[in-house]
């Protein structure tokens, strides 16, 4: 729903809310899925992105995101130098993913402490933006709230036993999505939170037998 | 949000709330914020319009690209020949806003980032002429947002979806509205205003060169500007429209959505395509926007 503040806003370092401010923050949220500024980027761009890119600085908002600049921080525009002071090598490429895909898409391989992501997202418009995958499942988070991403067995109770988990930290559900891949197999559990989701909350629920892999992201500016 | 200006209107009329105080209230609602607090981000987002605005007139910010930058300040230089000093004014600061933003400044989209030289432009001029402090410029604000609003939910605020008009068009209406509420008009001729302001923009294509926000879209935003003060000033003299501006906005949507892809920013086509505009997109970008001091 369009807010007042999609109207008169979001204030931002120019020139584009898509090719800009939507992609310092594909950025930001490729760095809360990793869950910390990467040493090690490969970023690939889709349609407008990588063939409008370049003039919109929309290539220096994606490494300014991925080190944690928001969209309305003038230190975007010297965002290599930034990224470079944070220690992060990146490189740039380009992909075509098909007439399918959003003309605004980007794919991350980040790389941080040995550990490894691969993120999906398109900027979707007023700054607005959708990661679509995250290592190869099916998401659709908008970066608007503290986020569990859960795979699990499917099996009666999951459910309950996780939002038991968040209601005994007094944390409150916004939404929650459930994707079967198919009887008694994988359930893709999405839950969109208003507050953020505590160590102890993650640390419970990666103890129970049925989770297969969780990702816990923290909402993004 | 509201849904149309008609519910904008009947909404003020049955609760005896002024546009302004019914546009917070149903944002207090939505958004669960205090109406303090949406206040307070409005006047910071005022103060990002001022700066933009100021930051362009020094004339030496320049985009990556090299296409834009330092026209602002020398159309104030040169000074009115053929207009008012108003209009000169407000057209300087339509253009000055457009170039910041193109040299990655700071900048409030509203609607757009390739609108966002119009309401800033006359908001500002509008308060200097008619001596109105930051809250009335606030209520004023509100009034725009509140109009914006509808546009987005009715037809679109996208030049992917909707071209030129559905940008500069969105915003003229909002600023038209903004300033005829400012000036003293009734809630009736604020619709008005709507109305007339949106009409003049309708069929608007987005075909900007190189795909860049930058050119035609700096001298966009400031007729833009100009059709919106137009639009309120014939809308306070009590002329009218015989066409609603719900359905002035739902034929901008109509048409948006008739608009060919080449005529909607794909720089596939229109200005975009024309060999001056390839020649231009030959020219070896400088890459690194200059001249904002931050």
């Amino acid at each position: 729903m369009v807010s007042l503040f999609d109207i008169l806003g979001p204030v931002m370092v120019g020139p584009s809310s898509s090719h800009t401010a939507g992609a310092c923050r594909l950025g930001l949220m490729a760095r809360a899925i990793l869950g910390g500024t990467p040493e090690r980027a490969m970023i690939r761009l889709h349609g407008s992105f990588a063939a409008t890119g370049e003039g919109h600085g929309t290539h220096r908002a994606l490494v300014g995101g991925l080190v944690g600049i928001e969209p309305d921080d003038l230190r975007l525009r010297e965002a290599y130098a930034e990224a470079e002071a944070a220690g992060l090598s990146w490189s740039f490429a380009t992909v075509d993913l098909g007439d399918d895909a959003h003309p605004n898409t980007a794919v991350f391989d980040l790389e941080r402490e040995g550990e490894r992501v691969h993120v999906r997202g398109a900027s979707i418009g007023g700054g607005r933006i959708e990661v679509t995958e995250i290592d190869g499942f099916p998401v659709a988070l908008g970066g608007d709230y503290h986020t569990l991403v859960v795979l699990a067995h499917d099996e009666p109770g999951t459910i309950a036993t996780i939002a038991g988990i968040f209601a005994k930290d007094g944390v409150n559900l916004a939404t929650m999505r459930v994707d079967r891949t198919g009887r008694h197999k994988d359930a893709l559990m999405t839950i969109e939170a208003d507050e953020p989701i505590s160590d102890r909350a993650l640390a419970e629920i990666r103890a129970h037998r049925w989770l297969r892999w969780a990702r816990r992201i923290e909402k993004i500016a | 949000m509201h849904k149309s200006i008609e519910s904008l209107l009947t909404d003020a009329e049955e609760t005896g709330r002024t546009l302004p105080e019914v546009v917070l209230a149903a944002e207090v609602e939505e958004s669960g914020r205090s109406a303090e607090e949406i206040r307070e981000r409005i006047r910071r987002t005022l103060a990002v319009m001022r700066s933009a605005i100021a930051e362009g007139l020094k004339g030496d910010v320049r985009s990556p690209s090299g296409m834009t930058g330092g026209r602002a300040a020398k159309l104030l230089a040169d000074g009115p020949r053929l207009l008012g000093p108003r209009v000169t004014e407000t057209l300087a600061r339509a253009i000055s806003t457009l170039e910041v933003n193109a040299a990655m400044g700071l900048i409030v989209a509203a609607p757009t980032a390739g609108a966002a030289g119009v309401l800033p432009a006359i908001l500002v001029g509008v308060g200097e002429y008619l001596e109105l402090d930051d809250e009335t410029l606030v209520d004023g604000m509100l009034v725009a947002g509140g109009v914006g609003g509808v546009v987005a939910h009715r037809a679109s605020i996208a030049g992917a979806e909707g071209g030129c008009q559905a940008e500069t068009g969105t915003a003229a209406a909002m600023g038209a509205a903004a300033v005829c509420w400012l000036a003293g008009g009734s809630n009736r001729q604020v619709a008005t205003a709507v109305a007339l302001a949106l009409q003049g923009m309708i069929g608007l294509i987005c075909d900007p060169i190189g795909g860049l926000v930058e050119i035609p879209c700096i001298y966009r935003n400031a007729s833009a500007a100009m059709q919106a003060i137009a639009a309120a000033e014939m809308a306070l003299a009590g002329l009218d429209f015989p066409v609603s501006a719900d359905e002035v906005i739902d034929v901008m949507g109509e048409v948006g959505r008739k608009m060919p892809v080449a005529y909607r920013e794909t720089a596939l086509g229109g200005l975009a395509a024309t060999p001056s505009a390839r020649r231009l997109v030959q020219i070896q970008p400088s890459r690194q926007p200059t001249g904002i001091s931050g």
